[in-house]
C-alpha cells in the first residue's frame, strides 16, 4: 500500500464519512461478528457432530459441543480407516499435477509474451478461453481417449522394462497418470493467464542489461524471469492443488478401478451409504477437506489473490 | 486514479516491447524460438481441451449410444431437435439458468455488503476475511454433505433454530422438497462463494480515491444513498469479473448436486451439467450427452466472449 492518495486518509476515510457515533461502530462490529458466526456454523456443527456418539448427535442440537458421556473419536478413526487409501490415491496424482501445472503455465506465458509472430494472439486467445470450457463438453471424448490409450499396457512394455515389476507399483496406478495429465491440461489455461499478467509488467532494466550482454531468450527465462516468478508459482500451485484435490467429475468419469479412487469419490460413496452415521460422515468430510484447509490457512492471501484473478 | 498511478501505468512497458531489439534479431525465426516454450502446453491443450471439444461436437451429430463404436457415416442435428422437445431438457435448462442467475446475483449482493462493512478500517479485518472466504477452500463434495446436515429434516440446525423460534410450521425437508431444494442449494453455494465476491469488491473499493468518499460525505443524503450513487457505479469492472468467476464456479455445481441426489435429482434440482452426465455415463446415450454438452459450451461462451473482448480492449488480458 504505497498509494499516496490513500496514505493520509485511509485510516479514517469511510470511518469519518459514515460513522457518527461509537455505537454505530459497535453495531458494525456486532454485525460482522454475527455474520462470521453464521459462516462458521455449518463447519462448527459438523465438527461438533463428528465428535459425538450416535446417541449423542441424535439427542442434542448439532452445534452443541459433545458432553462427557457423548464424546468419542470413534467416528474419526472409522472415517480415517475408510478414507486413508483414497487420500493416498489423491496425493499420488494431485501432487505431480500441482508441480507440473505452474511449470507448463510459466513456459507457455513466457513463450506467448516474449516473441511476436503471426497467429500468436489467436493461440493466446485459445489458451485463455480454455479457462471457461465447461468440463462436460469434453467428458465423452476423454473417456474414449483414456479407455483406448491403455497407459497400463504401455507402461508394461516400455522396451525391456515392465514398470509394474518395479517395487511399490500397482497396475491401478496407471489411472493416476490419466488423471494427472487431464488435470494438467485443464490447469494450464489459468496458470498461463496468471503468469502472463506478471510477465507483461516485468521490470525493464534487468532484461535490458541481459540484452546488452547478448543473452539468449532461454537464459533470460532461466536466469531472470524464472527467479522473479516465484510468487506467481506459489499462487498457481495453490489454485491447482485446491482445484484438483477437490475435483469429483473427472475422477468419476476416468477412474474405472475402485482401487484407484481419489478421496472425493470415496467420500461421496460413504456419504451416500452410511445414511444415519452423521458423525462418521462429518469426520470423513473434514478428512477429505483437510489438505486444502491447511493450504488455505497457510496461504490465505495467495489463495484470495489467485481466485479473484481467475477472470483476469 | 491519482498522479503516481497514472505515471506508473504509462511507464509500464511490456516485455514484448522492451525485448524488441533482441527479438528483432531473431525476427525470422521467432516462431521457432517460442516453440520450446509452447510445444508441450499447446499439445496438451490441443488434444485434451480443443481436440476433445471438436470430437464432442462431431459425436453429438452421430447417434452413438450403448456399447460399441460411434458411426460417423451419417451426421445430423436430429438430437438437437429431440432435445428441444424433451421436457426433461427444458426443465433442466430452466433450473440451470435460475440457479446460476440467482446464485450469481445473491453472491454479488452479499459480497458487496460484506466488502462495504469490512472496508471501514475495522480491527480483525484479516481474520474476518479469512472466515468469510474459508468455505471456498472446501470441495463441493464436502460442502454438500455439511449442508445436508444443516438442512436435515429432523436433526438439522436450520429446522432446530426454526423450531426454537416457534416457527415450527416453517420447518421443512429443505433438500428433499422439490419446491425448496433449488433455493436450498443456492443458499449453500452463496455461503461457499460470497467470500470471493467480497474479496473482488474489496479490491475494487480500495481503488476508489479518498476524494470520492469525501465528495459523497458532503451532500446530506443518507449513507446508503451516497453509496449507491457514488461508490457502487465505480465498481463496474469488479462486478464484471466477479460475475464471470462466479458463473465459472456455478458450472461446477454438478459435484454438489451429484453428491446429494446422484444422477437423478428429479425435476426440482436437475441442471444441464447433471443431465449431461446422466445421459452419457448412466444411460449410455453418448451422443445425446454430447449434444447437451455442446449447448452448455455455447451458452457459456455466449456469456464469456463479450467479457473477454472487453478485457482485450482494455489490454487487461
Amino acid at each position: 500500500m504505497t498509494d499516496p492518495s490513500h496514505s493520509d486518509g485511509a485510516e479514517s476515510r469511510i470511518a469519518n464519512a459514515l460513522d457518527g457515533t461509537s455505537w454505530v461502530r459497535a453495531g458494525l462490529y456486532a454485525s460482522l461478528f454475527v455474520i462470521a458466526v453464521l459462516y462458521l456454523l455449518p463447519l462448527w456443527s459438523a465438527i461438533a457432530t463428528s465428535l459425538k456418539t450416535v446417541t449423542g448427535f441424535a439427542n442434542t442440537a448439532p452445534f452443541v459441543p459433545p458432553g462427557f458421556d457423548q464424546f468419542t473419536l470413534d467416528a474419526w478413526s472409522s472415517a480415517w480407516e475408510t478414507l486413508n487409501p483414497s487420500i493416498i490415491n489423491s496425493a499420488m496424482f494431485v501432487i505431480p499435477a500441482t508441480i507440473i501445472v505452474p511449470i507448463l503455465g510459466s513456459l507457455a506465458a513466457f513463450g506467448l509474451t516474449i516473441t511476436n509472430w503471426r497467429g500468436q494472439l489467436a493461440l493466446y486467445t485459445l489458451f485463455i478461453a480454455g479457462i471457461f470450457v465447461p468440463l462436460q463438453s469434453v467428458l465423452v471424448p476423454l473417456s474414449i481417449i483414456w479407455s483406448n490409450a491403455s497407459v497400463e499396457a504401455t507402461l508394461a512394455s516400455l522396451g525391456p522394462l515392465n514398470v509394474w515389476e518395479l517395487p511399490y507399483t500397482q497396475r491401478y496406478q496407471a489411472q493416476f497418470i490419466e488423471l494427472a495429465v487431464t488435470h494438467i491440461a485443464f490447469g494450464i489455461p489459468l496458470a498461463t493467464l496468471l503468469f502472463r499478467s506478471h510477465y507483461k509488467d516485468m521490470s525493464e532494466e534487468m532484461i535490458e542489461a541481459a540484452r546488452l550482454e547478448g543473452v539468449s531468450i532461454y537464459r533470460i527465462y532461466l536466469n531472470i524471469v524464472l527467479p522473479l516468478s516465484r510468487p506467481v508459482f506459489v499462487v498457481v500451485m495453490i489454485l491447482a492443488f485446491t482445484t484438483i484435490w477437490n475435483d469429483l467429475l473427472f475422477a468419476l468419469v476416468l477412474v474405472s478401478n475402485p482401487a484407484a479412487e481419489p478421496v472425493t469419490v470415496t467420500f461421496s460413496g460413504i456419504a451416500g451409504a452410511k445414511v444415519q452415521q452423521f458423525n462418521t460422515i462429518m469426520a470423513g468430510g473434514f478428512l477429505t477437506a483437510l489438505p486444502t484447509l491447511i493450504v488455505y490457512v497457510l496461504f490465505t492471501r495467495q489463495f484470495a489473490e489467485g481466485f479473484s484473478q481467475t477472470g483476469a | 486514479m491519482d498522479e503516481t498511478n497514472e505515471v506508473s501505468t504509462n511507464d509500464r512497458t511490456t516485455l514484448t516491447g522492451l525485448l524488441g531489439p533482441i527479438t528483432r534479431r531473431f525476427r525470422r525465426n521467432e516462431f521457432l524460438q517460442s516453440l520450446p516454450f509452447l510445444l508441450v502446453p499447446t499439445l496438451l491443450l490441443g488434444v485434451f481441451v480443443y481436440g476433445s471439444i471438436l470430437w464432442n461436437v462431431v459425436l453429438s451429430l452421430t447417434d452413438f449410444r450403448g456399447f460399441g463404436n460411434p458411426d460417423y457415416s451419417s451426421l445430423d442435428v436430429e438430437l438437437y431437435q429431440q432435445m428441444l422437445n424433451d421436457p426433461t431438457f427444458i426443465t433442466a435448462a430452466k433450473n440451470t439458468v435460475l440457479l446460476m442467475g440467482g446464485f450469481t446475483a445473491v453472491c454479488l449482493i452479499v459480497g458487496l455488503g460484506l466488502a462495504i462493512l469490512i472496508d471501514r478500517e475495522i480491527r480483525f479485518e484479516g481474520s474476518l476475511r479469512t472466515v468469510y472466504l474459508l468455505p471456498m477452500s472446501l470441495s463441493f463434495v464436502v460442502t454438500s454433505i455439511f449442508w445436508a446436515w444443516m438442512f436435515n429434516p429432523s436433526n438439522g440446525v436450520v429446522n432446530y433454530l426454526l423450531r426454537t423460534a416457534g416457527l415450527d410450521f416453517l420447518a421443512n425437508d429443505w433438500f428433499g422438497d422439490p419446491a425448496t431444494q433449488l433455493w436450498a442449494i443456492m443458499i449453500a453455494l452463496v455461503w461457499q462463494f460470497s467470500g470471493l465476491a467480497m474479496i473482488i469488491y474489496l479490491a475494487g473499493l480500495r481503488k476508489i480515491p479518498t476524494e470520492q468518499y469525501e465528495a459523497a460525505q458532503l451532500d446530506g443524503a443518507p449513507v446508503w444513498i451516497r453509496y449507491l450513487k457514488v461508490i457502487v457505479p465505480q465498481l463496474k469492472t469488479s462486478t464484471f469479473s466477479a460475475i464471470v468467476i462466479l458463473l465459472l464456479f456455478s458450472l461446477k455445481a454438478f459435484d454438489f448436486i451429484y453428491v446429494l441426489y446422484g444422477v437423478n435429482p428429479g425435476p426440482g434440482a436437475d441442471i444441464l451439467p447433471v443431465m449431461m452426465y446422466r445421459e452419457a455415463f448412466d444411460a449410455n446415450n453418448w451422443a445425446y450427452g454430447s449434444s447437451i454438452a455442446v449447448v452448455l459450451l455455447l451458452a457459456t461462451f455466449a456469456a464469456i466472449v463479450p467479457y473477454l473482448y472487453y478485457q482485450h480492449k482494455k489490454d487487461l488480458l
